[in-house]
């Protein structure tokens, strides 16, 4: 190939990268770099960023000075905060898989004309609007709900029961919300499931639950593993479920951060917790592909 | 033992109901090769699955040692199966699979070792116990699926056409192997397949099923010399139906007239048939162009069709019909009959098996 073609090769590769590239370079990593930079400056009085270089951001993220004693402690406030978000992300996850596994299993075992159906039911609330989906559940589990209201009705509770704006109401939230993610990833592997395999656990003396167990879940696992980094990570980062449940008193670390450019006028403390908030994702999901990467190794 | 008494499977979905087993009573011996034999769709997988535990028989019992099976899931039957998949467990290794049953059934660790060695060794897997079972051939996944269901010990082997899904090289030596690990573990093997080869070459005993009933149940060398009906006769080997009229039954023996005239001594069908026309099946391998004892055929030489080991010739009869002959071929062996000539088909006595049908 002479040197001429080498070089229109190489440019109608480039030519051909180019989008993908542009979207890499403006919707991916120019923003992360805007956030960066950020999160080093100073806040400006009214919102917005000071351009004098200050590592105040970051040392707000987990410190705090205490404003008479100027005492150095840790900010119990957003320590609680990265907590709570961190373990209702992780029980949200472990929710939607108790019900999405059973869910995923049900719908890859009926007749393959009638899956689809199925399919379908899980998805429809998806494409229903999040705010309607989570104001729906408002209704349901608020004082005078309909939950309230029934359980009163049957004498089951003398007084309403304070579901709203509880943590318990920001887990049902998050976990009605992404149990799709749950379920389709898992579906997707047991629809290829064989279910020869199954009758050959009956056959060597399985149980049902031993079935489950030593054959089918680890067949599943790849799904498993997709649908609870699926839950997980928007989990982590939720906002609107946390808001409207939660209330404003049960924060989130999405919520904390809103805060930060909202009525916190601290651009710079915010883009710090959203690179923590991304730090943890990441940290996470390192640690829990390596977790489910070993074990395989480990089984087999 | 399996005692096997009137069962019957009807499914019910949309549409018709399909018996698929219809009052179907067999008893398989200990340490027999029992093979069931059959169409797809005659219900012989349906029966296996029965015996397994997959599928509630609608009616009957099936009675192993006597202890009735019917009430039992699989997994608590002493029963194991080879699919014709295979169905090994990807996620573990060939020894993993192997010891699977033993380690359902809580065997002490130790035991379970020995027993997958053993049993490594006897499907001769040994180097491969640590490959995952994508990694190794299909043959190989046979032996190991072998191997798998072996392990447990179980009363009775349920094969299901395990060997379908191999070339023709690999199947003929996993027959023979198949029929060592019989004699060699002493489990009674019960085998399902459509290949009539299959099972005349491996089987102590055959049950040939058509449309959810046992046809005829015997030996090999019974089922194709005794042929009980027109089905079993047809389904296999090759053989020759011959309209007769039968004049008389003396036991074993039957005298048949001929569409030529001339009066035969045949076979006479396994159960009482009423003198007047019934069906001759003739194997083409029985009959003989070179004359000697016996009735005689009269017709043209159709056709001459050469096959390696042996001969085929089509012999037109007189009087209509047609009847095909076989005969080993020797070396270098000159042919000497031509198409047109006029041949005579002997039946030697005792060739010839009336049907009941």
């Amino acid at each position: 190939m002479s040197d001429a073609a080498t070089t229109r090769a190489t440019r109608s590769r480039w030519l051909l990268l180019a989008p993908a590239l542009a979207v890499l370079v403006f919707a991916a990593s120019g923003p992360l770099l805007i956030v960066l930079i950020y999160s080093f400056l100073t806040p400006g009085d009214y919102g917005g960023v000071v351009w004098s270089l200050s590592p105040d951001a970051w040392f707000s993220v987990v410190m705090e000075q205490d404003f008479f004693t100027e005492e150095i402690g840790f900010a119990d406030a957003h320590l609680s905060i990265f907590w709570r978000s961190i373990k209702l992300s992780l029980m949200t996850a472990l929710l939607t898989f108790v019900f999405g596994f059973p869910t995923a299993y049900f719908i890859a075992t009926r007749p393959r004309e009638k899956r689809d159906i199925w399919m379908l039911l899980i998805i429809i609330p998806f494409w229903t609007n999040l705010l309607i989906r989570t104001f729906a559940i408002m209704e349901l589990i608020r004082a005078e709900g309909t939950v309230n209201s029934a359980l009163l009705a049957l004498g089951i509770i003398d007084e309403p029961i304070q579901m709203l704006f509880t943590e318990f109401a920001i887990l049902l939230g998050m976990a009605y919300v992404y149990l799709p993610l749950m379920v389709l990833p898992i579906y997707a592997s047991l629809e290829r499931f064989d279910f020869t395999l199954v009758e050959a656990g009956y056959d060597l003396y399985a149980s049902r639950w031993r079935v489950l167990r030593k054959v089918i879940f680890p067949l599943a696992k790849p799904g498993v593993i997709a649908g609870s980094i699926l839950v997980f990570v928007p989990s982590l980062g939720a906002y609107v479920t946390p808001r409207v449940l939660g209330g404003g008193k049960q924060l989130m670390l999405g919520n904390l951060i809103e805060l930060q450019f909202g009525a916190g006028r601290n651009w710079p403390l915010g883009a710090a917790l959203s690179l923590t908030l991304l730090a943890i994702v990441m940290v996470a999901l390192i640690l829990y592909v390596r977790a489910a990467g070993n074990e395989e190794v480990r089984h087999g | 033992m399996i005692e096997i008494s009137e069962v019957s499977k009807i499914f019910t979905g949309r549409g018709a109901p399909f018996t698929a087993l219809d009052t179907v009573s067999v008893t398989i011996r200990e340490n027999e090769f029992f093979t069931l034999l059959g169409p797809s769709g005659c219900g012989k997988t349906t029966l296996l699955r029965v015996i397994a535990g997959f599928i509630d028989p609608t009616s009957g019992t099936v009675v192993l040692d006597g202890q009735d099976l019917v009430r039992l899931p699989p997994y608590k039957r002493p029963v194991n199966t080879v699919f014709q998949s295979y169905a090994l467990f990807p996620h573990m290794t060939v020894a993993q699979n192997i010891a699977f049953g033993l380690e359902m059934l809580d065997k002490p660790r130790a035991e379970v070792g020995k027993t997958v060695d053993e049993m490594l060794a006897l499907v001769r897997m040994t180097e491969m116990a640590d490959r995952k079972t994508s990694e190794i051939s299909g043959g190989q996944q046979q032996r190991v699926a072998l191997a798998r269901a072996l392990a447990p010990r179980p009363k009775v082997l349920l094969l299901d056409e395990p060997l379908s899904a191999l070339d023709f090289k690999l199947r003929k030596d996993m027959q023979l192997e198949l029929k060592r690990l019989q004699s060699e573990t002493g489990i009674t093997f019960v085998f399902v397949t459509h290949d009539q080869e299959e099972a005349l070459t491996m089987s102590d005993r055959i049950a040939v099923m058509n449309a959810g009933r046992i046809r005829q149940i015997g030996g090999p060398r019974d089922i194709y010399d005794h042929p009980a009906e027109r089905f079993v006769a047809d389904f296999i080997g090759d053989t020759n139906f011959l309209d007769v009229e039968l004049l008389s039954i003396a036991g074993e023996q039957a005298t048949v007239r001929l569409p030529s005239g001339a009066e035969a001594q045949v076979r006479a069908p396994g159960e009482d048939v009423a003198p007047g026309p019934v069906t001759l099946a003739v194997r083409p391998e029985h009959a003989s162009l070179s004359g000697g004892a016996g009735a005689v055929l009269p017709g043209t030489l159709a056709n001459v069709v050469y096959f390696g080991t042996d001969t085929h010739y089509h012999v037109e009869l007189e009087g209509g019909g047609r009847f095909v002959l076989r005969q080993q071929n020797q070396p270098d062996q000159a042919q000497t009959r031509a198409v047109g000539d006029a041949v005579e088909v002997t039946l030697a006595p005792g060739v010839g098996q009336v049907l009941r049908d």
